[in-house]
């Protein structure tokens, strides 16, 4: 931030450049939105026995490619869908945490699965209680493993989030810094 | 299975084999002192009559509240003469330390790590004692019986989430 004006105090009056500056940006942001929801570039981080579910809804029956999120980037750097699918635990999550920080903004996280979601049954000594331990989470996906038509209604509900959220063209505040570890 | 092969351990080794039986499902099995147990199984190995050649599984018991507290599992299979047996090995809480088989089967490695890892016993001529399964910074053996169930210790700080219906944090009992 820098030194406030005197401008900063004026209570807001919204003038009709501001007016339909903000309206471009609303149009701005609904078309960003649009097209970052049906371009999903997901990166699976699948550690255990949902990633057999997971390769069912990803295959032709299913199809998550119709929701233009089926081609998975096996680099961080080039995803913006961090699918945890599968148990996390604690020997695991540095590791968790540092690709999350290695994908770039705009990113999304899914919780496959209950045993990302909440730990589930395991309970013990090992496992990290859900990734919302670790990172925060987008939509999470109960179920063990869950059906493919969750995922499947997962994955829409996350469209729909992206598209509520406001997205600007150019991002001009500081990214927030990655946690140690 | 192998009645033989565990007379032959009996007739070679009266002191060190306390007992031997077979158990149900036809199962052989031999207790066998901790003293003397690399010896017992540099036996078995090399003597044609019993020819284990193979240690299929090594593993551990906690049996807290007894004496000896820890016992060691092998068991063993032969190849050749396609027969089987099990050694059970007490193990005091107060001197945790066994001779080591690797050097014998080297199949033995990564199951007296794990034993290492979530027991605490310690193998003496292991050639790499580290543990197998949990971190170099964890502390403790979380397979004994007195570990905690939840005594979970995180490599990273976990963020703070407030949820009624789930389990507790890193360190919740």
């Amino acid at each position: 931030m820098s030194a406030t004006s005197d401008l900063d105090l004026v209570p807001a009056i919204a003038t009709r450049r501001e007016d339909a500056l903000s309206g471009l940006e609303k149009m701005v942001s609904k078309g960003l939105g649009w097209a970052r929801k049906y371009s999903l570039f997901q990166y699976p981080f699948v550690t255990a026995c949902c990633g057999m579910e997971f390769m069912a809804v990803a295959a032709a029956r299913y199809d998550l490619d119709r929701f233009g999120a089926a081609l998975p980037r096996f680099s961080p750097r080039q995803a913006d869908l961090l699918m945890v699918v599968g148990t996390v635990n604690v020997k695991q999550a540095p590791i968790l945490r540092r690709v999350y920080d290695s994908m770039a903004d705009p990113k999304w996280v899914v919780a496959f699965g209950v045993c990302a979601s909440s730990g589930g049954f395991y309970d013990n000594y090992a496992t990290v209680q859900g990734i919302d331990r670790i990172i925060p989470v987008d939509v999470y996906i109960p179920g063990c493993p869950p059906r493919p038509e969750q995922v499947l209604d997962g994955i829409i509900l996350l469209q729909q989030k992206i598209q509520d959220q406001p997205h600007k063209l150019i991002d001009r505040e500081k990214p927030a810094l990655p946690a140690k570890g | 299975m192998s009645q033989a092969a565990l007379q032959r351990l009996k007739e070679r080794f009266p002191d060190a084999v306390t007992e031997a039986y077979t158990g149900p499902g036809g199962d052989d099995v031999a207790l066998v002192k901790k003293e003397s147990i690399e010896e017992v199984c540099r036996f078995l190995k090399s003597d044609p009559e019993t020819a284990f050649d193979m240690a299929p599984y090594i593993t551990a018991v906690d049996y807290m509240g007894s004496e000896p507290r820890f016992e060691l599992v092998y068991q063993m299979y032969s190849t050749t003469r396609n027969h089987r047996l099990r050694l059970r090995v007490g193990v005091p809480e107060s001197d945790p330390v066994v001779r080591s088989v690797t050097p014998l089967w080297k199949g033995a490695n990564w199951y007296e790590r794990y034993c290492w890892d979530l027991y605490g016993i310690r193998f003496e001529g292991h050639p790499d004692m580290r543990r197998l399964y949990m971190y170099e910074e964890f502390v403790g053996h979380p397979l004994r019986k007195d570990y905690s169930l939840r005594g979970r210790q995180p490599l990273i700080p976990e963020r703070q989430v407030d949820e009624p219906f789930r389990g507790p944090g890193p360190s919740g009992s």
